[in-house]
């Protein structure tokens, strides 16, 4: 492998890593979620480094699957994909960019840091019409990352992603 | 090395035994959001045993998986705590054991977030996350529940009482802690009872519910002698693999 490709290569791979979509939450990708912790030449082969979210999510196994297939399909064969649960993910790891996408999805993102709070946070807003006058349903939602919330404005119920 | 693989499989089937117990609920729930939270959880425990299974496997030099760790024993070799095999009863019977449960597994998991094996330490540091919001939840819903109506009151009381005797069990050391404790690899998990007893009692004080007093403690599912229900719980468990060996997805 030249050194001079690898810097090409790696930025290759980050961007398809780009449009591996979160099988569960498909408007962001895995790189939006902050699961990607790093991408290098290891043994002749790219070694990719991913964070798993929740322990028992069930996209755990999923994911290194999506990745290797997105790869494979761009001719990057010689693969290995590690799930590295130190140090844990953190809500803190989502991107600007992944934040604003939750957001237009319909999902409020983590308010606020998870290492500044023992807490989960609140939705700064209603996600559908912005009111700042929300009230919890339940600390879980349709998968543990989420918490179930309604907008006391518009009555739309919506769901929290906790800050973790 | 046998110490510290029994260690493991203790700290790994208390949370996939508790898992499938929670999992029980799936579609029985009282409400939809409650039926998913206790699912949600559910998974986070059957996540974090996978973590401790794949892990056991990779150090015990035997070929073996976290699969055929988590379907294949027989009962008398799963070493998890008498008080996460007991069966579902009612919602507040199951938010009662989870309480309790979590209320210690808080405590043992803080004190593994020091432990000097690094692996291990990882698997509780990201582990801990979960289980401090699980506690929150169970806290919580205790003191709706004890704090609820008359029957809700009083579910919650039966259910406390009833569950007690499987507490103490929590804070026994196993042989093979004793062992572990001895040569400098283990952590001493009789220190975490006086805490365990007053998170408890402020929870039942807030709850309106009563300590049971002089109840008599049952012992044995650390060392892999269960109670009746464990059987009933395997059966379901490890249905598929007994019967269609080595399948997959
Ligand atoms: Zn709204």
């Amino acid at each position: 492998m030249f050194v001079q490709n690898t810097h090409i290569i790696r930025r290759q791979i980050a961007g398809l890593l780009h449009e591996v979509a979160d099988p569960e939450i498909p408007v962001v990708s895995i790189v939006d979620l902050g699961m990607v912790l790093d991408i290098r030449p290891e043994n002749g082969h790219w070694r990719i480094d991913l964070a798993p979210t929740y322990s028992g999510c069930p996209a755990i196994d999923v994911i290194p699957f999506l990745v290797k297939a997105r790869l494979e399909e761009a001719g990057l064969t010689d693969t290995h994909i590690e799930m590295e649960i130190s140090p844990p993910w953190s809500t803190d790891w989502i991107s600007e960019e992944g934040n604003e996408k939750l957001h237009a999805y319909g999902i409020a993102p983590p308010n606020g840091k998870a290492s500044d709070q023992e807490y989960e946070g609140k939705p700064r807003s209603c996600p559908q019409c912005g009111s700042t006058e929300t009230e919890m349903i339940s600390r879980y939602g349709a998968t543990p990352c989420k918490a179930s919330y309604k907008c006391l404005s518009c009555l739309e119920p919506f769901e929290y992603f906790k800050c973790f | 090395m046998e110490a510290k693989i029994k260690y493991l499989l203790h700290l790994a089937d208390n949370p996939l035994i508790l898992g499938q117990r929670l999992g029980e609920w799936c579609g029985h729930g009282p409400v939809l959001e409650q039926d998913i939270a206790l699912t949600n959880i559910s998974l986070d425990l059957i996540g974090q045993a996978r973590l401790l299974y794949q892990y056991i496997a990779s150090v015990s030099g035997q070929k073996t998986n976290e699969d055929e760790l988590a379907m294949l024993r027989y009962e008398n070799e799963y070493l998890n705590l008498l008080l996460v095999e007991q069966a579902n009863k009612n919602f507040g019977h199951t938010i009662m054991r989870q309480f309790m449960y979590d209320a210690f597994n808080l405590l043992q998991y803080e004190m593994l977030t020091h432990h000097q094996d690094t692996q291990l330490n990882a698997i509780a540091v990201k582990s801990l996350k979960e289980i401090k919001y699980h506690y929150r939840y169970s806290s919580e819903w205790v003191i709706r529940l004890g704090d609820g109506t008359e029957e809700s009151h009083a579910k919650m009381q039966e259910a406390m009482n009833e569950l007690w005797r499987y507490t103490g069990e929590m804070f026994k050391m196993a042989a093979y802690e004793t062992e572990l404790l001895k040569s400098g690899e283990g952590i001493d998990i009789s220190l975490l009872e006086t805490e365990w007893n007053q998170r408890v009692a402020a929870v039942a004080q807030q709850a309106g519910l009563k300590l049971p007093q002089g109840e008599v403690m049952l012992y044995g599912g650390k060392e892999g002698k269960h109670t009746e229900q464990m059987g009933y719980i395997l059966t379901e468990l490890q249905y598929m693999q007994r019967t269609y060996p080595q399948m997959t997805w």
